[in-house]
């Protein structure tokens, strides 16, 4: 069913204006729309959006001040109070849109004029300072394509009407523009005998972790620029730390002040949160490095497939380097093959991968695991857990499984 | 003529345009370009003369950090003057944190703060079984609570809420004083259960 919008009645009454225009005299068009929970909905285009029935009879849209997505596209992220997630099974290709990149904060997204926001770092150095943004752009700049994730990043389903995005949507992938930490570490001059910094963010949780300096002196940014602009306000405008490949909590956003320290602060986020039962009573802390992960999208639930040929599609990522290799297995981990990585593999970022696959109609599993540059095999759930004590929780990456129904349905399986 | 030569880079690619513009893209690594530049006067990438100090930003004051310096250390560091009690700390519970967090600490909706019977139910991570550190009450409190009004609190009301919390999980006696000197003295139950992430690159599952 359609509904008549404004525009409609101002073509009624005569009136001309660009909108009319491009409105025309469409057909009742509808756009499937996939909601969160997976159920189908008819989704009313406006005249407007749906266009001219012939595009090649109407004078188009002028140009604008900024560009938009096809009203024909509903990308959208999946939230709750206090995340929101990346719509995997939706996107093409390495890089996630910045609007689309996924939210984690503990005090909502904070409003921050950048010309008021300045970056201290203090503690265990020789010349405690105040950079503002634009001090921080002065510096040499670096950028560098890298995933971010959530270390809670694993769900399943027992009934499989689960999606990429609910499974592990709290990962995406960003280039990066900053300065490098350790250009400023060099600028106060850093204690040699400091260990730890505190990063502490600019929210109303005044967020703080605990990092080791020497990610500092290795990899970490300043980051001010995501994808071509300045960070987004739910990425950390206008600056936050990035360290690659470590969990994304750590990489602490509308950042506002360093302290070098020889010890770590045990903030709230790196004792009650953020750390996991690992069996025998133990729970692990300051587990920073992601481990390899890859999940097909495609085909993924809610898809329904037919039999013939099939372009299996996912993404793979590592927090310890490159993607070595995928590999895709078709018939429930039996065996396995490799998949064809897309270039550029590049170190501790989501590489985009595919198989093609003549499927013979008959149910099965289709799976991928990554194994990275230091070896490290992505692992079965059930490998997982035991390794870990029975328990799940944070840092969680197992293979996951499509069980492709003989009606060509496609269903989340755990491994 | 020139050339450059661009060494230990991934997806780097060089372009000459003539002889006078020379494009040097560098996308996909964090890593410092490193150029080898053969003739002198042309226009190259950086960093051959990276300089130990830019001089850029300005020395922070005292004053400056002190007003941003809130964090607590275990061993006490960053604690700051006041004192508190369960029996004071119990009334403004009732007022700014039964809302979110139930009148016995037990009861949620938001975060569990009271271990109570942690026999009867899997995963409790309360306070007084899971967090290792009961200076991290104090800190988190300070930065962070009341979630509608994160910082509104005195000192002596964090001090105050940290100890009935405490109180409330077993771990602080009614009318104890809590303050700079007595509350990194507290060993929490959990303190020994900590251990620093093990894993290794390589083919290991931990």
């Amino acid at each position: 069913m359609q509904q008549r919008d404004d525009q409609d009645k101002s073509i009624t009454g005569g009136r001309i204006s660009r909108r009319n225009l491009l409105a025309g005299a469409a057909a009742a068009s509808v756009v499937l729309v996939q909601t969160a929970s997976g159920k189908a909905f008819q989704a009313a285009l406006t005249a407007s959006e749906r266009g001219p029935e012939d595009p090649t009879k109407v004078p188009g849209v002028p140009p604008g001040t900024l560009g938009t997505r096809s009203p024909f596209e509903k990308l959208a992220k999946i939230y709750s109070d206090t995340s929101s997630r990346t719509p995997l099974q939706d996107l093409q290709g390495m890089i996630t849109p910045s609007d689309l990149h996924y939210e984690r904060h503990h005090g909502g997204v904070p409003a921050i004029d950048p010309a008021k926001h300045e970056l201290v770092i203090h503690g265990m150095v020789d010349k405690p300072m105040v950079f503002t943004l634009a001090d921080l752009k002065r510096f040499p700049s670096v950028s560098r394509i890298a995933f971010l994730e959530c270390s809670g990043n694993y769900r399943g389903a027992n009934d499989g009407k689960i999606r990429p995005q609910e499974i592990c949507g709290l990962t995406s992938q960003s280039e990066w523009t900053g300065v490098k930490l350790s250009t400023l570490f060099r600028e106060v001059g850093v204690n040699p005998k400091a260990s730890w910094f505190l990063a502490e963010g600019g929210d109303a949780a005044v967020m703080t972790r605990s990092v080791p300096v020497h990610k500092g002196w290795d990899d970490a940014i300043i980051a001010y620029g995501q994808n071509g602009e300045a960070i987004r306000p739910e990425q950390g405008y206008p600056i936050r730390l990035f360290l690659p490949g470590w969990e994304g909590n750590a990489n602490v956003k509308w950042l506002r002040r360093i302290e070098l320290s020889d010890a770590p602060f045990m903030t709230r986020e790196e004792t009650s949160k953020y750390t996991e039962a690992v069996g025998g009573g133990k729970i692990r802390q300051f587990s920073f490095t992601m481990d390899a992960r890859s999940v097909i999208t495609f085909p993924s639930y809610p898809a329904r497939v037919e039999k013939g040929w099939i372009e299996i599609r996912g993404i793979a990522w590592s927090g310890r380097g490159k993607v070595a290799r995928v590999e895709v297995s078709t018939d429930a981990g039996k065996t396995w093959q490799h998949a064809a990585l897309q270039e550029p593999v590049l170190d501790k970022a989501i590489a985009a991968f595919r198989y093609l696959w003549n499927w013979d109609g008959n149910p099965t599993e289709i799976m991928s695991r990554t194994v990275d540059e230091t070896g490290y095999v992505q692992p079965f759930l059930k490998q997982l857990m035991a390794a870990r004590g029975g328990n799940m929780g944070y840092h969680f990456n197992p293979v996951t499984a499509w069980y492709l129904q003989k009606d060509g349905q496609v269903l989340f399986k755990a491994t | 003529m020139f050339w450059l030569k661009a060494r230990s880079m991934q997806g780097s690619t060089i372009k000459y345009i003539g002889t006078a513009l020379v494009l040097v893209t560098v996308a996909f690594t964090g890593t410092s370009l490193k150029i080898s530049r053969q003739h002198p006067g042309v226009l190259s990438a950086d960093t051959l003369s990276h300089p130990a100090q830019f001089g850029f930003g300005r020395v922070a004051t005292a004053a400056e950090i002190a007003a941003l310096d809130i964090d607590v250390r275990p061993d006490g560091k960053g604690l700051p003057k006041g004192e508190g009690s369960a029996t004071e700390g119990r009334a403004i519970y009732g007022l700014k944190c039964a809302g979110c967090h139930g009148a016995t600490g037990t009861e949620g909706p938001n975060d569990r703060l009271v271990a109570g019977d942690t026999t009867r139910a899997r995963r409790i991570r309360a306070i007084g079984n899971y967090w290792p550190y009961a200076t991290t009450v104090f800190d988190y409190i300070r930065r962070a609570m009341p979630f509608n009004q994160p910082g509104s609190l005195t000192d002596q009301e964090v001090y105050s809420l940290t100890a009935f919390l405490l109180h409330a999980n077993g771990l602080l006696a009614e009318n104890a004083k809590l303050n700079a000197k007595t509350l990194p003295q507290i060993k929490m139950p959990a303190r020994d259960k900590f251990v620093p992430d093990d894993r290794v690159d390589g083919p290991e599952i931990r």
